[in-house]
């Protein structure tokens, strides 16, 4: 089996609020990422599918195709938005947090990777900085 | 829910020498090379930290970045940042080659944070090689 990793980035804003909480405890537990207002970052995308090599192409999947899925799916939603005001899957139970952009990534991606045929979603890593970053592996 | 990984980077800066003492001098200069130098020689470690768990319902996350923080600079900071680490207790009988360095840190860490919740330890040296314990 072979790993085949394609990045992308997006730039978005978010704020972190939990709205059954108080201001304070919103601030206490969530810092500077609880001001209203949001804050933004450029995140790096890294989505890894898992499948055996075509033995005609050579191919577990045709990168263009990745990096087309990846676009339609992932970044023609979050790029140069609001993740709290203006996607969807971002209400108040499911906070913009790196872990949930994550899981977010990945459930937008799964259907269109399966439908390749062989190769399966295997990682959605999302970088918050080159510091932080959360991953999915699709484990319940 | 979903079970999930956090990774956090930090910068560690140390010294070290590698130098086995059940081996020669020539045998040490022969298995080491320029890392055998008499005093030693420091890197900017990148230590990445991942942890793993459910994600919370209430705060979307896996673990509060600033605890894990603070677990790592009371633990692995403190004790081994800018320091020399051929005189830590931890490698008075073994070589703080990267390998011994990425278990040291992990063993301190798994101790540090709450049960099940390390993944994996990966301490880059340079950006050319890293090593990975996962325990």
């Amino acid at each position: 089996m072979i790993e085949l990793t394609r990045r992308a980035t997006f730039s978005a804003s978010h704020y972190y609020w939990n709205e059954a909480w108080s201001q304070e405890k919103n601030e206490e537990v969530f810092g500077r990422c609880a001001r209203r207002n949001g804050h933004g970052h450029n995140y790096t995308l890294e989505v890894t599918v898992a499948g055996e090599a075509d033995p005609v192409t050579g191919f577990v999947v045709d990168l263009k195709w990745l990096k087309d899925v990846i676009e339609t799916e992932v970044l023609a939603a979050y790029d140069h938005r609001h993740l709290n005001l203006e996607v969807p899957e971002f209400t108040e139970r499911m906070i913009p947090t790196t872990e949930n952009i994550a899981v977010a990534a990945w459930k937008r991606l799964e259907g269109a990777v399966s439908k390749a045929g062989g190769a399966r979603l295997s990682r959605v890593r999302v970088y918050e900085t080159s510091e932080i970053f959360a991953e999915y592996r699709g484990e319940n | 829910m979903a079970t999930a990984y956090f990774g956090r980077r930090y910068m560690l800066s140390a010294s070290h020498r590698l130098h086995a003492d059940l081996l020669s001098e020539e045998e040490n200069r022969a298995t080491y090379g320029k890392c055998n130098n008499p005093h030693g020689h420091g890197h900017n470690y990148v230590v990445e930290v991942l942890v793993v768990g459910e994600v919370d319902r209430e705060t979307g996350m896996v673990v509060n970045m600033a605890t894990l923080d603070e677990t790592v600079q009371t633990a692995v900071m403190e004790r081994f940042d800018h320091t020399n680490l051929n005189f830590d207790p931890l490698f008075v009988n073994q070589v703080p080659t990267t390998e011994n360095l990425t278990k040291a840190v992990f063993e301190v860490l798994k101790d540090a944070l709450p049960a099940g919740k390390l993944e994996c330890v990966r301490v880059e040296e340079t950006e050319n090689n890293f090593f990975e314990y996962r325990g």
